[in-house]
């Protein structure tokens, strides 16, 4: 009888604590000389009911902290809380938290329906609230004509949905996701992008995606956290994440990146004066109360930033056009610098145009406001 | 329509060489296998039909007596026939004892294979070696050796008397148990190879999803763990349970006289009792029981063979 409420029951509550909250979570490998950190000292808040990624390439802990709130592995050192609850050392199968796994796991001795229905077996759920569930996921995932297909005469778009459903038909509290698309093609990953987030929208429970592939990252999140080598560097929306990157190693990782030297003239509240190599001066943004000193570095998206014919002074940097590559949508043009360096800025192509600019003329590019970002290092 | 047809004849004629290619590199193999094993079998199986010689061998003369005495038993004074008992026991010992052990074998092995199979790669070779350890040494010594441990001043019986624990050494030498045991032991490696082989392929991520989805440990073995090994379970099973009907040597060594399966009666009609046709009739006999086991085997494979890839 409580059940029948379901979700409505969930929204008259009181505010929900934090989906997941790991506080000073350690994972380490090995003993002794051949010790590895695969996690050092990270820790995070996940929301009720967001779309959280975790961005980083392969080694950098990402997967090891999924496995971890899953319950496979044990933290070293440090707590994971499940909605105020500690679950560092529960077993997998005492946590409301499901995965859906990169190579889907499915289990290959049984039918579509009987994987979606494991889990709601296993927690001994009456036998018609599991019929009824396995209908309403297979509608979900638009998978009702292969319901008694077995999952290895499946395709992998196909098998990744029944992964998905799979996971989500207990209700989990979380559902991790451990690179799910990476072996799909990338139509199909498309596609199913659009799709995830819209079962998430629609489910309203917490989504925890991993993934190496930052436009992934950006196209579904609510908020991304970038690691790199056992840490993470940088937790914000992709908005953030894209236009005030913490570090070198975000800037890079996510989008192309110019990286320029500067130097800092003044501090006003959180903005700041440089001055470029060219002698220009523009004000940039500071994130956080971070005060930089002499020289730094800052970063410049190439979609930032526009090319103009000639040297003259109206620009911010000049060089010598170097390359032109079409890339059909927008056009981007390599510029070599006085100092040696090669400076990218891209524009989108607009129908009928033709190119404007050509090899080893005189350029000069102009930097929309605020596309200098300081970079702490 | 004209293009798959002309293609499908030069691809089906390369599957036609394949397969006759195929066939002559198993030649070798078929030619060894026509010669030492269909040949004896027919000569078996024409023995079991021939009368038998009175100081051993066979006479050319057709009789259907062996097969009779296989289950019946006529008596030499006054000609009534009776049920084979002693047969009928030995069969009976024979299917029993090699069932216990198949059982044994596999409660056995099986975790044993879980572990080496859960062993990082690099570690399995050496456990699959201790494995292979006793076939270095002849099967009659490692016989032997589990007859030194439980005959009655073996090493068990003189253990516990002198830890004061029993006063009389307990009977286990010349039982049924004892031969259990030396079958369990021989047989043993057997079972964990083809286990080990099947469970090094299960996909342990498969496992972690059924923890992952609220399985205990307990569900996890019986609805993922065991119907995915199913063909290594049935491999091992066969490889034990045949062997283990026709043995000979350990039954002879740890059964005595007393204690026979059904490889010692077919060697008592070939040698002391000088009756050829019945041994030859008793070993047609093994050989059906062998084949209806396989063939069982065989049908629950193919039952489950739609649902285990």
């Amino acid at each position: 009888m409580v059940e029948k409420q379901g979700t409505g029951q969930a929204n008259t509550e009181a505010p929900l604590p934090a989906a997941i909250y790991a506080e000073r979570v350690t994972k380490a490998f090995g003993e002794g000389k051949k010790k590895v950190l695969a996690l050092d000292d990270v820790s995070l808040t996940i929301e009720e009911n967001e779309f959280f990624t975790l961005l980083g390439p392969s080694g950098c802990g990402k997967t090891t902290l999924l496995r971890l709130i899953a319950g496979f592995d044990q933290p070293t050192a440090g707590a994971i809380m499940l909605r105020d609850r500690d679950i560092s050392q529960l077993p997998p199968n005492q946590r409301s938290v499901n995965t859906v796994f990169q190579d889907y796991a499915l289990f290959p001795h049984m039918t579509v329906a009987k994987n979606i229905s494991f889990g709601l077996e296993m927690l001994g759920k009456p036998k018609d609230y599991i019929k009824k569930t396995v209908g309403d996921m297979l509608a979900l995932v638009k998978m009702e004509e292969l319901r008694d297909r077995r999952t290895d005469q499946l395709s992998g778009g196909q098998q990744q949905r029944v992964a998905l459903a799979r996971a989500l038909a207990p209700r989990p509290q979380v559902l991790l996701l451990d690179e799910p698309l990476s072996a799909l093609d990338y139509k199909l990953r498309k596609e199913m992008q659009i799709e995830l987030k819209q079962l998430q929208l629609e489910t309203g429970i917490t989504f925890i995606f991993v993934t190496h592939d930052q436009e992934e990252a950006l196209t579904m999140s609510d908020r991304i956290a970038v690691m790199n080598a056992g840490r993470i560097l940088q937790i914000g929306t992709p908005r953030q994440i894209y236009n005030q990157p913490a570090d070198r190693f975000v800037a890079s990782f996510i989008g192309r990146s110019n990286f320029i030297s500067v130097e800092v003239l003044s501090v006003e509240g959180r903005r700041a004066r440089l001055k470029l190599s060219s002698g220009r001066e523009v004000i940039s943004p500071l994130p956080d109360n971070w005060v930089p000193r002499g020289r730094v570095t800052a970063v410049v998206r190439p979609e930032y930033a526009q090319l103009v014919a000639g040297s003259g002074d109206e620009g911010d940097l000049q060089g010598v056009l170097e390359n032109i590559v079409y890339l059909g949508t927008d056009t981007q043009y390599h510029i070599r610098l006085p100092d040696e360096t090669t400076f990218v800025t891209r524009s989108q192509n607009q129908c009928q145009e033709t190119e404007a600019f050509e090899d080893g003329q005189s350029v000069s590019v102009v930097f929309k406001p605020e596309a200098v970002q300081v970079l702490r290092s | 329509m004209r293009i798959p047809k002309a293609a499908s004849n030069p691809v089906s004629d390369m599957q036609r060489s394949r397969t006759r290619k195929n066939w002559l590199l198993s030649a070798p193999a078929l030619v060894v296998l026509a010669a030492a094993s269909s040949g004896p079998l027919l000569i078996v199986l024409v023995y079991s039909f021939l009368s038998a010689g009175e100081y051993g061998g066979v006479v050319w003369k057709f009789s259907t007596d062996a097969w009779f005495n296989v289950v019946f038993f006529r008596d030499i004074f006054d000609g009534t026939t009776t049920f084979a008992d002693a047969h009928m026991t030995i069969l009976w010992r024979s299917v029993r004892l090699s069932f216990i052990t198949t059982l044994i074998t596999l409660a056995a092995g099986f975790p044993t294979a879980y572990f080496i199979a859960t062993r990082p790669r690099r570690n399995r070779s050496l456990w699959l070696f201790l494995i292979t350890v006793p076939f270095w040494t002849n099967l009659l010594i490692r016989t032997f050796a589990i007859l030194e441990v439980i005959r009655n001043e073996g090493l068990i019986n003189i253990g516990l008397q002198t830890l004061g624990i029993i006063d009389k050494p307990i009977q286990m030498l010349y039982t049924d148990f004892a031969i259990m045991v030396g079958m369990t032991y021989v047989y043993l490696p057997l079972m964990v190879l083809p286990l080990y082989a099947s469970m090094e392929r299960l996909n342990f991520s498969l496992v972690e999803a059924a923890y992952d989805l609220y399985a205990t440990r307990h569900k996890v073995l019986h609805r993922i763990i065991i119907p995915l090994v199913k063909p290594g379970i049935i491999a091992g099973s066969i490889l034990v349970f045949i062997p283990s009907l026709g043995a000979f040597v350990t039954p002879r060594v740890l059964g005595g006289g007393k204690k026979m399966m059904l490889g010692n009666l077919i060697e008592l009609q070939f040698g002391a009792g000088r009756n050829w046709p019945l041994g030859a009739a008793l070993s047609v006999t093994l050989l059906a029981l062998v084949m209806a086991a396989l063939l069982m085997y065989v049908r629950t494979t193919q039952r489950h063979s739609g649902s285990v890839r």
